[in-house]
């Protein structure tokens, strides 16, 4: 596995762990997830992914720079060579099962998905530096399904959240418990999420039945799309803190998101380095203020796997978190 | 001669299957060798080898080619060929004599495609297809294929053009001679036009493809010979030919289909009335909304001109059978189970008011004017106006529009068309005006008779007809709308007439007693509204049924506000009361106005619609102890239409203590089919979905189970308890068949005489039919079918909602469901709702719900107030959740408003 210390790797690896699959990962810093064998590496270096790909009956590839701004390198060295230095690794060592976890964003062009199939990945149209990256990666991933060889399994788990999650659920908190969560529009754009335990979920069950669904995407997602502010009011109901009452024109906030981007472009020509995620972007605005759900009829078949956790149970899970660490 | 262009290699249009396309060497009328280019399914074998198989041979008009018909070919069936030649000179064949000045004529055209099928050694049996003027073309050829023939489909198209009457503008503005070099060979007006006139606009690539052949001003020129070609004068060198054709089609006894999309400028529908006069046994459909290019605007014409084809027509190879079916055989087939009695005097309708001739008690009561009108009289003004109309010259099987309001005039009037065997089309105002206008032109009456304000909106409208005006008009008016005659002076002429009617009506009647007698509309609650035939043997079964379901006896008067029955009264041999309100404007009843029609009659039973009665009970605080006292004499109340919500009926057993509540349950299709009483309501409970109670005496019902995956075929029907699906029936009184809508009635026909209601629901163990909503309105979720009504039901038990509706947002199959309620008290600004009550709804739904919206009204048909449009709802709903700015749900429409006389 690469990309273990992540919310959704750790939970893979916990999983993989728990049924008793001998599970060794690929770190620069220390996974945390105890019963797995650590190897200290970089995705970008081809002699650490090869050494520890070799023997492996199964690769799942999770590393990834996920950040929404940054020089556009950063993202092509781990994302696009990162996952290439993976699928070679496991041609060259005859490992017959790969699961390339991929995004969503890589086949976004900014408008509504609504109930949409995964469609291919489009690196041209992708918005960002991350989708892009992303979307290269995953026709590197895709490119390598070899029947018979080597089996790829493409997953794109959308919105994946959960206790712990230091990205969306912690940052979505700790604005709105400075009050700085606003709506966009109505707040009513419905968005398929996935709680973090499914993802890891369908993760294993993409190990096990990688022949089946080899060569396409799949998106993976609780398949329950709701508003967008019924989702944060669920979040913020979960940490204790007021759910989002203010609300921001959708195309102001699409406007500002774009004024934000070339002001931080414009900062890095300059010479300054910009090392935070800005408070808006273009593509983050779109995110908040367009649909995006998905048919998750194909990705169920193929992976025989259903979401165990619904969204309301997923709630409960987080806010039982929130109130065992009230410093969170 | 110009080299005529080859069928292109490359930059072949991509839906085109270049494995159809066949060049054959074939002599044209004159003898010379011409090189056709045709589409042929079977284009890789000899011709020899296929020239007996079953064919369709399709002939394109102008400026088009044989690329219109690629979806017949795409579709066609084993066992069948698809041949469609381009005509010489047009698409890729090559050009045969003849320029501008002395353009090819039909006759030659019709002689090329004679040779052509010649060639080809055509000798199955053939179904000739013609668009445009390739239905003159094709209609020639098949007077002259007599022996091949077994059916004519056309569409878009005629074969007669009366001189009289200017023929469209466009042509014979294209035709001046100055023009004609300019906009059809010079440029491309002429062919861009013709593609420019579908709706919705052609796709770029099918633009693209239609116009292939057409990009040069040489290949363009043939384009101009046909419009030359257009007999518009009197001595046109092809008139001869025209009407040569025009009269033997008279003589072809095969089947016919006339396909038509209304919006076409070129050819009208005068002339497809035309046609239907030459080919009586025409099946007939038009698509609304659809133009001239009809075949590119609806693509499922390809399957409609299949399933005739399968349905109808004979291939037998030739020769034929010794014996053709004559027109004899034609009536035995088309002849339903069900019709009236074999000795050919099958009682009418309208027996029990012609029993009353004599009565002089009181028939009609018109509460809104205090006229009243007794048996005996209502029998000599039918009588006398049914000689006016004849004297009109009103033929029996003429179309008579009714542009009334319910009262006496409109009994008077629909009794008297029925006596000369003419076809009464109920325009029902409450459709609102433009769908009135569609569902008026569609019918196509050959009368209209209307008040003023319905006159004036019907030419305003093009609906076409003679027309008759139903009260005062000034001279100067009477002129404007071409108005003929007046109610007044039908009654005086007829008068002076004493014409035998029953002779002129069983003049109309088929082998069995039987005939068109009415023409209602759908509500066009879900769709456009369609037009719905009724025969004698049709209306006199629903007389029965009603009457059986209304529980009429002796002494029985009822109050009729609900609007087809407001005719009914002196058919069911009842006296009648009409309401001072407006019947198409339901809110317009109130219970005082309901008292007064009560008492003026003394009425034991009320008819009205749900709406109706819900602005009953608003206004039941305006009704005085004389008020009171009349509704006590009622002893049932019957309420239709739509869904009756308990709670409604219960409030209204305070206003008519004495009465039995029943809540029939039908459409305008086939009506009534269940009945139930609201003691019976409140027995079965709430369950999932409406209770209609059980089937009336007469009416089998069953269940089509819905497929799990949308686009699947439905299951086979069944009649246990329990499943869901769509319900069919079939009943002596359900309707013939929708109007000049062949496809739908296909469609909505499972097997002769039975419906497919468009509802679906279920069955309990007791036999009662529980209705779960409109089939268009189901969602289909990944894990299956969700039907709307019981969700509603139950999140409508809330104290903070008053109305709620279940939408589908998403593609089907991956639908999510969606509850739109309207709150009991304040207007949210935003359309998601207030937590507390999202978590109420999903509480109660039973289903798992994406999102639960607000909104201040639902849309509702114009007819009952009272039927969600849904299909509205989802796609507002859809918009709103896809992060899109929609507006209001309900936008106002435009209507016209039938009103009363007022004393």
């Amino acid at each position: 596995m690469t990309g273990a210390s992540g919310m959704l790797g750790g939970a893979v690896a916990r999983a993989l762990v728990a049924r008793g699959d001998e599970v060794t990962v690929l770190q620069r810093r220390p996974a945390s997830v105890e019963g797995v064998r650590e190897r200290r590496g970089d995705v970008r270096d081809a002699a650490a992914v090869a050494a520890a790909v070799a023997g492996q009956d199964a690769v799942v590839h999770l590393a990834a720079k996920v950040n929404v701004v940054g020089p556009w390198q950063e993202y092509a060295a781990t994302n696009v060579d990162g996952t290439r230095n993976v699928v070679v690794a496991c041609r060259r060592h005859r490992v017959g099962r790969l699961v390339h976890v991929s995004s969503p964003s890589v086949a976004h062009a900014g408008h509504a998905l609504v109930g949409v199939p995964a469609e291919p990945a489009d690196p041209q149209r992708a918005r960002g530096p991350y989708a892009r990256s992303k979307a290269m990666a995953e026709r590197v991933a895709l490119a390598a399904a070899d029947p018979g060889r080597l089996a790829v399994a493409v997953l794109r788990p959308h919105l994946v959240w959960g206790p712990g999650d230091t990205q969306l659920v912690a940052r979505i908190v700790a604005r709105a418990r400075r009050g700085r969560l606003p709506l966009l529009g109505h707040g009513a754009a419905m968005m398929d999420t996935t709680y973090v335990d499914n993802a890891a979920e369908a993760v294993v069950a993409a190990v096990d039945r990688a022949h089946v669904a080899s060569g396409e995407p799949l998106v993976v997602s609780n398949g329950e799309p709701r508003m967008i502010s019924e989702i944060l009011a669920g979040m913020c109901a979960a940490a204790g803190v007021p759910r989002p009452q203010r609300r921001v024109p959708a195309g102001l906030a699409v406007a500002a998101g774009s004024v934000v981007e070339g002001a931080v472009a414009l900062r890095r020509r300059l010479g300054h380095d910009v090392e935070s995620d800005p408070p808006i972007t273009r593509f983050l605005a779109e995110q908040l203020s367009t649909a995006h759900w998905f048919d998750q009829r194909r990705t169920r078949e193929l992976l025989d796997w259903r979401p165990r956790v619904p969204l309301d149970e997923g709630f409960r899970r987080l806010a039982a978190w929130y109130a065992e660490h009230p410093d969170a | 001669m110009s080299t005529p262009p080859r069928p292109p290699a490359g930059d072949w249009p991509g839906d085109l299957d270049p494995a159809w396309s066949r060049t054959v060497e074939s002599p044209d009328a004159e003898g010379t060798l011409r090189r056709w280019h045709l589409l042929d399914t079977h284009a890789a074998r000899p011709p020899a080898e296929v020239a007996a198989l079953p064919t369709l041979l399709c002939v394109h008009g102008n400026p088009t080619w044989s690329y219109l018909w690629r979806r017949l070919l795409a579709t066609c069936p084993e066992g069948w060929r698809v041949i469609a030649p381009d005509q010489l000179g047009m698409g890729f064949s090559e050009p045969a004599a003849g320029d501008l000045d002395s353009p090819r004529r039909m006759a030659q055209r019709v002689e090329d495609l004679t040779r052509l099928t010649g060639t080809l050694g055509l000798s199955g049996p053939v179904v000739a297809v013609g668009h445009d003027w390739g239905g003159p073309v094709v209609s020639g050829w098949a007077t002259r294929h007599r022996e091949l023939l077994r059916g004519l489909v056309l569409a878009n198209t005629a074969l007669h053009q009366d001189p009289a009457v200017t023929f469209s503008g466009l042509i014979r503005l294209a035709r001046t001679p100055a023009l004609l070099e300019t906009v059809c060979v010079r440029t491309p007006t002429f062919v861009h036009g013709a593609a420019a006139l579908s709706r919705p606009p052609l796709p770029r690539a099918v633009r693209a493809g239609l116009l292939r052949p057409y990009r040069s001003p040489a290949d363009r020129g043939r384009i101009g010979q046909f419009v030359a070609d257009v007999p518009l004068e009197r001595d046109h060198p092809t008139r001869a030919e025209l009407d040569r054709v025009a009269e033997a089609v008279r003589e072809l006894d095969v089947p016919a289909l006339l396909l038509r999309g209304p919006r076409d400028p070129v050819f009208t529908e005068a002339h497809l009335r035309d046609l239907m006069a030459r080919l009586p046994q025409a099946d007939v459909h038009r698509w609304e909304g659809a133009s001239h290019l009809v075949t590119e605007d609806r693509p499922e014409y390809a399957g409609t001109v299949w399933a005739w084809v399968a349905e109808r027509v004979d291939r037998e190879p030739a020769p034929r059978r010794a014996q053709p079916p004559g027109p004899e055989g034609v009536a035995a087939a088309d002849a339903e189970p069900g019709a009236a009695a074999a000795d050919g005097s099958p009682r009418p309708p309208w027996w029990r008011q012609s029993a009353r001739a004599d009565d002089p008690a009181t028939a009609v009561v018109e509460v809104a004017s205090g006229r009243t009108i007794s048996f005996a009289e209502l029998e000599a003004d039918v009588t006398a106006v049914a000689r006016g109309l004849l004297s009109l010259g009103v033929r029996p099987g003429q179309r008579v529009a009714t542009l009334v309001p319910p009262g006496i005039d409109l009994t008077v009037l629909v009794y008297a068309c029925w006596r000369i065997g003419a076809v009464i089309v109920v325009a029902d105002a409450g459709l609102g005006l433009r769908p009135l206008a569609r569902a008026l032109r569609g019918a196509g009456p050959d009368v209209v008779v209307g008040i003023p304000a319905a006159l004036a909106a019907t030419r305003a409208m093009r609906v076409p007809g003679r027309r008759v005006v139903a009260g005062e008009l000034a001279p100067r008016l009477r002129r404007a709308l071409r108005v003929e005659q007046d109610l007044a002076g039908l009654r005086a002429a007829g008068r002076r007439s004493d014409a035998d009617l029953e002779a002129v009506r069983r003049s109309a009647l088929d082998a069995h007693g039987d005939a068109d007698c009415a023409v209602l509309f759908t509500s066009g609650a879900t769709g456009p509204s369609k037009g719905v035939v009724y025969r004698l043997s049709q209306l006199a079964a629903q007389l029965e049924v009603l009457r059986e379901t209304m529980g009429f006896g002796e002494h029985d008067r009822f109050v009729a506000a609900f609007a087809p029955f407001a005719l009914y009264g002196p058919a069911l041999g009842v006296p009648a009361s009409v309401p001072d309100m407006d019947v198409t404007a339901p809110g317009t009843l109130t219970a005082a106005t309901l008292a007064d029609a009560v008492s003026r009659l003394g009425a034991t039973v009320v008819f009205a619609s749900p709406a109706a009665l819900a602005s009953v009970v608003r206004t039941a605080d305006e009704l005085t102890p004389g008020q009171r006292q009349a509704l006590a004499g009622v002893r049932r109340l019957m309420s239709a239409g739509a869904p009756v919500p308990v709670s409604l009926l219960r409030r209204l057993t305070g206003l008519v203590p004495a009465a039995e509540l029943h809540t029939p349950y039908g459409m305008t299709e086939a009506l009534p089919l269940t009945d139930i009483t609201l003691t019976e309501l409140e027995e079965v409970g709430t369950g999932d979905g409406v209770c209609v109670g059980r089937p009336r005496p007469g009416v089998e019902l069953r269940v089509r189970p819905l497929p799990r995956t949308p686009g699947e075929p439905d299951g086979d029907p069944v009649t246990t308890p329990g499943t869901t699906g769509e319900l069919e029936v079939t009943a002596a009184h359900v309707k013939d068949r929708y109007d000049r809508l062949w496809a739908t009635q296909h469609a909505a026909t499972p097997e002769p005489r039975w419906h497919r209601t468009g509802d679906v629901g279920h069955l309990d163990a007791d036999g009662r039919v529980w209705v779960e909503g409109r089939r268009v309105h189901v969602v289909h979720t990944a894990d299956g079918p969700v039907t709307p009504v019981g969700i509603e039901q139950r999140v409508e038990t809330l104290d903070a909602v008053r109305q709620a509706c279940v939408a589908g947002v998403g593609p089907a199959g991956t639908q999510q469901v969606v509850v739109v309620v309207v709150p009991e008290e304040g207007t949210p600004r935003t359309p998601p709702a207030p937590p507390e009550l999202a978590a109420a709804v999903r509480e109660l739904a039973g289903v798992p719900v994406a999102a639960v919206l607000c909104v201040p009204a639902l849309p509702v048909d114009i007819r009952h107030q009272s039927k969600i449009d849904r299909t509205a709802v989802s796609r507002w709903a859809a918009t709103v959740l896809a992060g899109g700015r929609a507006g209001a749900l309900v936008p106002r429409r435009p209507r016209l408003r039938l009103r009363g006389r007022r004393r």
